[in-house]
């Protein structure tokens, strides 16, 4: 699976040697996170290494989908929502960023394929255009399809509704709309539980070329994608971070027995 | 068979027979309605009557050119007036509104929607034709204008609320502001349904007559602008109708036709651009 041996994880332990090669992109200092009263998150602080795929798991309303929606700042649309603590990207503190420049440089994919009621073409310039892009759409869309491996399925049907598409080729062409703003880290909430295996796969297989350019946070309840796809994985349990360690050693050799019990599939 | 499975199969023969009566009877008065309006008005209904003036009191022949081009103009009025208010106050309600607000405001606009026509034709009347002493295409405008904002508030309101809000994360999510997510992605998903919305308030308030009565009044001649009295299918409709010459009533029947096909048409027209904008 990891052609290019740069690609091999480095134990955690190592990071701070490994600098140079392997640089942090987003720091979580002691996050906690309210909806009203209600606390979902406790005192979570996380590193998420640049070009690398970081997977969140843990069992349903544990807070994985909240963190991850806290590192774009989409909770924000929610009303009596309230953050503390501290979230780093690179170095700068996210939480007092201009909003609108942060999701340009934090895009993100959804759980449910949710393409505008617009052609193909416009889904994937949306971004660019409201940003106020002036160069050449053409190439940046056709390149944005390209990294999102839609190009060749849709390159004649551009002005088609983005409906016509399928389930899976609408949550590449997601996936495209996302990258074309070019950001630096792609969160992606459980991108595949509404898709069959085969366009399963060939979301993985995106996501492992994508890391070339791309720090990638993905929330997943598929233990097999988590260890197929990611090089760094976190388990979650009652909002709090249990256990965090490169994929290989946190599905082989776990050191928390609830971390154990969840991936042997105890319970969860 | 027992006396029981006897009685119940009859209630259900009977219940069945009586609402399909009542079915049926809905929908032979509207056949009804058109095929007298046809038999009427179809005969009476000729070139002039679309291009000519009305005639003087005991000439026969003659038009409602002006009544037809005014019912238009009134219909811009209007729409010019009351479309962009209600599209707002619907896009608030759907996007902005806070939950107690929101309830005052979608609770007075159903009220609104339930004042008679007539009240809202006095209440256009003391605030635009006193003020200037004389009837006025305005002022039956501004009646028309009100009617049309609470059914277009309602109609926008339900569906925005219909666009999913998954899309609205996924604009938000691209670093679009609230606004823009509503402008670029919302309005335009929800902009079939919004425009059937709009033709269909325009198509009821199309044949209100007494809001009509005392603020853009009649006219028997082509209107002198907004500021004058303007004639109307509808005040047209009533005046020849309660006429005592013959030759007004057919007229007043071909008026008739003239304006339920004018109000099917933009109908037919609401639902074609409904049927469309679901396609896409």
């Amino acid at each position: 699976m990891y052609a290019n041996p740069l690609r091999v994880p480095v134990p955690m332990e190592n990071m701070t040697q490994q600098k140079t090669e392997l640089a942090l992109r987003l720091k979580i200092v002691d996050l906690n996170f309210f909806y009203g009263p209600k606390q979902a998150i406790f005192g979570l602080s996380l590193k998420i290494p640049t070009n690398r795929v970081t997977a969140l798991i843990g069992p349903s309303g544990c807070g994985k989908s909240t963190f991850l929606r806290t590192l774009n700042r989409m909770n924000e649309t929610i009303r009596n929502t309230r953050v503390e603590g501290d979230i780093q990207l690179d170095g700068q503190d996210i939480l007092g960023m201009d909003v609108v420049g942060l999701r340009r440089r934090v895009g993100m994919v959804f759980q449910r394929p949710n393409p505008f009621p617009k052609s193909i073409y416009d889904n994937v310039a949306y971004g660019l255009r409201i940003n106020g892009y002036k160069g050449r759409l053409d190439d940046l869309v056709e390149q944005s399809l390209r990294r999102a491996a839609l190009w060749d399925e849709v390159k004649d049907v551009l002005k088609k509704s983005a409906f016509a598409l399928s389930g899976g080729q609408q949550q590449r062409l997601c996936i495209a709309r996302a990258l074309a703003v070019d950001p630096e880290v792609l969160l992606l909430d459980e991108p595949c539980s509404a898709l069959d295996p085969v366009t399963t796969a060939k979301i993985e297989e995106l996501m492992f070329q994508l890391k070339d350019s791309c720090t990638m946070a993905i929330v997943t309840h598929n233990m097999q994608q988590a260890a197929r796809a990611s090089d760094y994985t976190a388990f979650m349990l009652d909002g709090r971070l249990i256990e965090h360690s490169e994929t290989s050693r946190l599905f082989t050799t776990p050191t928390d027995p609830r971390t154990e019990a969840y991936i042997t599939g105890r319970f969860g | 068979m027992s006396a029981r499975i006897v009685w119940r199969k009859s209630v259900n023969i009977v219940m069945l027979s009586l609402t399909g009566i009542a079915a049926l009877g809905v929908v032979s008065v509207l056949f009804f309605i058109l095929g007298y309006l046809l038999w009427n008005g179809g005969t009476s209904l000729n070139w002039a009557f679309f291009t000519q003036l009305p005639k003087p009191v005991g000439e026969t022949g003659g038009g409602m050119a002006n009544a037809i081009v005014g019912s238009l103009k009134l219909l811009l009025l209007a729409a010019v007036m009351g479309l962009p208010v209600g599209l707002m106050a619907g896009v608030y309600l759907a996007e902005f509104g806070g939950k107690t607000f929101s309830f005052v405001i979608r609770y007075t606009n159903d009220l609104l929607n339930g004042v008679p026509s007539i009240v809202i034709g006095i209440f256009a009347y003391s605030l635009v034709v006193l003020p200037v002493k004389h009837f006025s295409a305005l002022a039956g405008g501004v009646a028309l204008a009100i009617m049309v904002v609470p059914v277009t508030v309602r109609s926008t309101e339900e569906f925005l609320k219909a666009v999913p809000g998954s899309m609205r994360e996924a604009a938000m999510a691209l670093g679009a502001s609230k606004w823009k997510t509503i402008a670029t992605v919302v309005l335009p998903a929800a902009s079939g349904g919004i425009l059937t919305g709009m033709l269909l308030a325009l198509a009821r308030v199309a044949g209100e007559t007494a809001p009509l009565l005392f603020t853009a009044f009649s006219n028997r001649y082509w209107g002198q602008g907004w500021g004058q009295p303007i004639a109307s299918l509808p005040v047209m409709i009533y005046t020849y109708a309660i006429a005592p010459y013959d030759d007004w009533h057919r007229q007043a029947w071909a008026a008739g036709l003239v304006l339920l096909a004018l109000v099917l048409f933009s109908n037919l027209g609401a639902r074609f651009i409904l049927a469309r904008s679901k396609a896409v």
